[in-house]
């Protein structure tokens, strides 16, 4: 089983990185088997660069004890698109290559703790997902058990339980697919988190820009503004209650900050001058905003609560814009175009200790610090691509190379990157697309109509 | 009244050619006012003063560009905010907004930090001519609304640029 050893060491020797991240438990899982084994015993994941191949694992349907009636469908054709979601999530990772739900045989509730694993490694399958569905009918929660299988070893890796609405049957099958990605790669899991972006629709010349929300995966999408006034640059706060962005609402660039649960929306911070470039701090009690005045432009910091003077961090002449939160909190990363051309700095909370970190020629633009701290991503100009640098400047490496690869986000463990890729020509055709950091695993995600500046949110509890 | 009714429906022609004339070349002769009415009805003499139309109709043009990343005005577009600075000294009473525009080569924000500081050079270049400041705003509009639509070198040097108009 040595090759399925696949670790974080190509990462690790590609960006000298810190790789013993802390593990994310999952959450209401029944206990695990005591004989879990080892990692260096079983199968293990691979965030894998482009030699390693993708581990073939098998997810048949789920079974249902008793098939009934939700909301959302019966139990039985839940189990089915549970076992659908969890596969999609894993083929998308680039890291698996997924065998089922269709076109494999129907496994009984008996077989969900007791694999017949002569079946699966007949059919090639290295691992197995199996799992089972649950409920009392109606409006009743359901519950979804989740268990991964080396199949070699014919040893259960990890099992978990989750219990939801039956609305929200996708995010039991991502949290499924979270525990199967983490604990084949050793990396934190991310699938069940949320992106905020903008929709767009119409001509180059005066295109419709709403706010729009969706799942990782692109699924539960739904349109936050109407589009009669320009909305740019989301973020959701860490908490998922709110999105911070820029509108146009009454010909002027301000943030205001929308709640989710009330529909409503209320302004960040009032001024006479434009107001733009919104970004939560990982706490989610102060945000960070650009201010345009006068020709140039600062970063400033304000109260997520309400009220209370912004604090000025930066006083250059010039375009000082942008910025992200290390995760700790204690640093900021930033663009500025002080040296002339736009390149990053680095500067501690209160703004003191302003420090250009780019030094690989050319200028950089939009850096986004990972949510591990290890890496700051970032757009480089000119070629108008997406790269990663580490937070001193070091082992810059360009992971896509579209016509104009814009403004990444980080997914929730740091491993996957969302940006937008605008279309070259009279169309303005924009739409978000995702790598990884080996720059192999690239996919563009499913919108209903184009769409620009994702912001990924962080993993769901 | 049929040949009032045609009378005005040459004049609304001409008015909206004048509203046109804001995305045409910075050339363009003022829109031509039709003659052929009768001397019944007072022949139409063009946009109403101090109207948005009558700014664009009388200036060199309603519009300044700028290089790549730059936002000095050029020195070749210095008789276009004079042009712009005599009108608004015959129509004191009105106000102006300056829209600063980046081309789509420039990141989101950043276009938005240029656009504004665009707008702003050419308020100031309009203020140094006497103009009161209180009378211009700016807003910057970033790469969100292009003018050219192509991804070339000709369609940016066309975005980027800092349009006025009137407003009130």
């Amino acid at each position: 089983m040595t090759r399925l050893l696949l670790s974080v060491a190509s990462f690790a020797l590609t960006f000298a990185i810190a790789t013993a991240s802390a593990q994310q438990p999952a959450p209401t899982a029944p206990p695990a088997s005591a004989s879990a084994p080892q990692a260096e015993q079983g199968l293990s994941g691979s965030v894998t660069d482009e030699t390693n191949e993708a581990v073939r694992i098998a997810i048949p349907p789920m079974p249902t004890q008793q098939d009934v009636n939700t909301p959302a469908g019966s139990t039985a054709s839940l189990g089915v698109r549970i076992a659908e979601v969890i596969a999609s999530d894993l083929k998308n990772s680039g890291l698996f290559q997924p065998t089922g739900p269709n076109g494999v045989g129907a496994i009984t509730i008996p077989e969900v703790t007791a694999p017949a694993y002569d079946r699966w490694s007949g059919m090639g399958a290295e691992a197995l997902v199996q799992g089972f569905i649950r409920s009392a009918g109606g409006d009743a929660d359901i519950t979804v058990g989740c268990y991964l299988y080396d199949v070699s070893l014919k040893t259960e890796q990890t099992r978990l339980g989750y219990v939801v609405p039956s609305r929200d049957w996708r995010r039991a099958a991502h949290k499924c697919a979270d525990a199967i990605y983490a604990r084949l790669t050793g990396e934190s899991p991310f699938f069940d988190s949320r992106i905020a972006y903008i929709a767009e629709t119409g001509p180059k010349d005066n295109r419709v820009k709403r706010l729009a929300i969706m799942d990782s995966d692109g699924a539960n999408h739904r349109f936050i503004t109407n589009g009669q006034s320009i909305a740019l640059t989301p973020r959701f706060s860490p908490d998922y209650k709110s999105i911070v962005y820029v509108s146009y609402v009454g010909r002027r660039v301000r943030i205001y900050a929308y709640d989710i649960g009330a529909g409503t929306q209320k302004l960040v911070t009032e001024s006479e001058n434009a107001v733009f470039a919104p970004r939560w701090s990982p706490d989610g009690r102060t945000i960070l905003f650009s201010m345009a005045s006068g020709g140039t432009t600062n970063i400033y910091k304000v109260s997520a609560a309400g009220g209370g003077t912004p604090v000025r961090l930066t006083n250059t002449p010039g375009i000082n814009v942008g910025g992200s939160f290390s995760p700790d909190g204690s640093k900021i990363v930033f663009e500025s175009d002080r040296s002339g051309k736009q390149q990053i700095y680095v500067m501690n909370v209160d703004g003191s200790g302003q420090q250009r970190i780019s030094f690989g020629g050319g200028s950089y633009a939009t850096p986004e610090w990972s949510p591990r701290g290890d890496l700051i991503a970032f757009t480089k100009l000119g070629s108008f691509n997406v790269g990663v640098m580490t937070p001193s400047g070091q082992s810059e490496r360009i992971l896509t190379h579209g016509w104009q690869d814009e403004a990444p986000s980080w997914s929730p463990n740091g491993r996957v990157l969302q940006f937008f890729r605008t279309s070259q020509g009279r169309s303005g055709k924009s739409e978000i697309w995702q790598v990884d950091l080996t720059g192999v695993n690239e996919r563009r995600i499913p919108t209903p109509v184009d769409g620009s500046d994702p912001a990924w949110g962080p993993l769901l509890p | 009244m049929i040949r009032t009714s045609a009378t005005l429906m040459t004049l609304t022609a001409a008015l909206a050619l004048g509203a046109c004339a804001k995305k045409a070349p910075q050339e363009l002769p003022p829109p031509p006012v039709d003659q052929s009415a009768g001397t019944q009805t007072p022949p139409p003499s063009g946009p109403i003063p101090g109207s948005q139309q009558d700014f664009v109709a009388t200036v060199t043009s309603d519009t300044v560009h700028f290089d790549t990343d730059q936002s000095d005005v050029r020195p070749e577009d210095y008789a276009i905010l004079q042009s712009q600075a005599r009108w608004l000294a015959r129509y004191p009473a009105k106000r102006i907004s300056i829209e600063g525009h980046a081309d789509e080569r420039g990141t989101r924000d950043y276009n938005l930090a240029l656009g504004e500081r665009r707008a702003n050079a050419a308020k100031n270049y309009l203020a140094s001519l006497g103009v009161d400041p209180s009378r211009m705003s700016t807003i910057s509009y970033g790469k969100e609304r292009p003018i050219a639509l192509g991804s070339d070198p000709q369609s940016w040097a066309q975005n980027r640029r800092a349009v006025t108009v009137t407003v009130q």
